[in-house]
């Protein structure tokens, strides 16, 4: 599997770090109910999913990588930092 | 049918003309007491327990494919009582007891062979480590014994003691575990089952679960309706997609989890050995063959195939514990789906919606806990009150924070444990 790194190009799967569902950050105050879905609930599709990947070994960059789980195939990267999933400041 | 000595013999001087199935190919009836949605070891060993210990025969279990098809019949078949945390200490004793026993209750040859396992360790931090855990799973009733390097030595000469990074200074033994043959334990639990009426339905895959004010009242299936009064989940790495047909969202997300083989060799491991310079298990099975694993690939999946990376990383880690396997060729690789929780410990309770009940989350520890989660889940659901080892896989930790079992301690990160 190879990632496309917007900085860097095309990459092995060995240089990146896997986070998880690419999921919009509550804030901080937000809910119990929220923070629980946020950090344990998965949607956990067979299917497209969005996902946050760390480009560790690379430039470092946070990714947003839209990947199919069932045939592994890499639909779309960003850079993460446009995403918005960070939440309110 | 039964099986004995005198009838393997009898039917070997008689051409093997006495054989039946084993289990009976039943239509399904429009309404059970019980639906069990997966018959993998779980669903069938719920579906065994449920007949033979509570009185409860009117069953079906439903399976998309075909009995044993998912990850009792994928993986490395490591049997063991050896945790750590309340909560899973208990019940792994539980389950490792069902093991013990299990071949003569089912009248099936299971292949149980309790070889021991050896958990290595490698440096002072891992050896306090491996003196804690034995201690508590001695505490806990099962058994424990910590070897020196001599000790190891002994038990396999054939291990790679001077390591640069991972020189072995001893491991933590524990003399009843071992390994089952994975088929056959399903098996095994099928035919108890359908011998006492239990439906088992194949290539019945659940489309919809019906949910009537806030009360469970059946299923859709490929093959139809079928209206029961309580349907329990037993779907591994598919549990989050059947949780949905409910509505439900589950804390779990799903991972490939690889596994290998290799050409069978002669007798050279004679235990089950773990490695601790990260994650890594390996038996011989009765074949002959090398059976080992290692990590996640770590990025969520239901290919039940892996990629590259994590098999140069197992081999690596193999080589590094026992360099002879270097000459092995391997046979076969797969992978299995695994229902990953953010805290790596399993779910057996009541789901919100009354009659529905969750059993899921066993992350990459599934079969050992094949008959220890089979009889929780079945008291949970023939009584509506946890077992005794089993009550402290509840849902609502995850949201309450209270209860978390991470026995690595790694965190709320599905794919760290």
């Amino acid at each position: 599997m190879r990632l496309s790194c917007p900085l860097c190009g095309d990459r092995d799967r060995r240089e990146f770090y896997y986070k998880g569902a690419a999921l919009r950050r509550p804030a901080p105050d937000a809910d119990l109910d929220v923070w629980h879905e946020h950090v344990n609930l998965r949607q956990n599709p067979a299917g497209p999913l969005a996902e946050l990947w760390y480009h560790e070994m690379g430039c470092g960059s946070w990714l947003t990588v839209t990947r199919n789980t069932v045939t592994h195939e890499i639909m779309e990267v960003a850079l993460a930092s446009t995403s918005g999933l960070g939440g309110p400041a | 049918m039964r099986f004995s000595g005198w009838r393997v013999l009898k039917e070997g001087l008689t051409g093997n003309k006495g054989w039946g199935p084993h289990w009976r190919d039943p239509q399904p009836k429009r309404e059970y007491d019980v639906i069990i949605i997966g018959g993998g070891g779980h669903g069938l060993a719920t579906a065994y327990y449920l007949a033979a210990e509570h009185g409860i025969t009117n069953i079906a279990v439903l399976e998309r494919g075909y009995l044993g098809g998912g990850n009792v019949g994928r993986n490395t078949t490591i049997v063991r009582a050896n945790y750590y945390l309340p909560g899973n200490s208990e019940f792994y004793s539980h389950s490792l007891r069902l093991w013990e026993s299990l071949e003569q209750e089912l009248n099936y040859n299971a292949m149980m062979s309790q070889r021991s396992i050896l958990n290595l360790y490698h440096n002072d931090g891992q050896r306090d480590a491996a003196v804690r855990r034995g201690n508590s799973i001695i505490n806990q009733g099962d058994d424990a014994e910590l070897l020196d390097r001599d000790a190891v030595r002994k038990l396999a000469p054939y291990l790679n003691f001077d390591n640069n990074r991972f020189p072995i200074q001893g491991a933590l033994m524990q003399r009843r575990a071992g390994t089952a043959r994975h088929d056959a334990v399903a098996w095994g639990f099928a035919r108890g089952a359908d011998m006492r009426g239990v439906d088992l339905i194949q290539n019945c895959e659940v489309t919809g679960i019906d949910v009537e004010g806030g009360k469970v009242t059946g299923v859709q299936t490929a093959r139809g309706p079928i209206r029961a009064k309580k349907v329990a989940l037993a779907a591994a790495g598919r549990s989050g997609q059947v949780a949905a047909m409910a509505g439900l969202t589950l804390p779990i997300e799903s991972h490939v989890l690889q596994a290998f083989v290799t050409e069978g060799v002669k007798p050279l491991i004679d235990q089950v050995i773990t490695f601790a310079e990260g994650h890594l298990y390996i038996s011989q099975s009765d074949k002959g063959g090398l059976v080992f694993g290692s990590y996640l690939d770590f990025y969520s999946s239901y290919a039940a195939r892996g990629n590259l990376p994590m098999v140069e990383h197992t081999m690596e880690t193999c080589v590094a514990m026992v360099p002879a396997i270097s000459k092995a060729r391997l046979l076969r690789s797969w992978g299995g789906i695994m229902d990953m929780t953010p805290d790596g410990s399993p779910i057996i309770d009541h789901s919100p919606i009354e009659g529905l009940y969750l059993n899921c989350g066993w992350c990459y520890g599934g079969f050992k806990a094949t008959p220890g989660s089979g009889n929780a889940y079945a008291h949970l659901i023939a009584t509506d009150r946890p077992h005794g080892a089993a009550t402290k896989f509840k849902l609502d930790r995850f949201r309450s924070g209270h209860g978390l079992m991470d026995e690595e301690g790694t965190g709320a990160q599905h794919n760290l444990h």
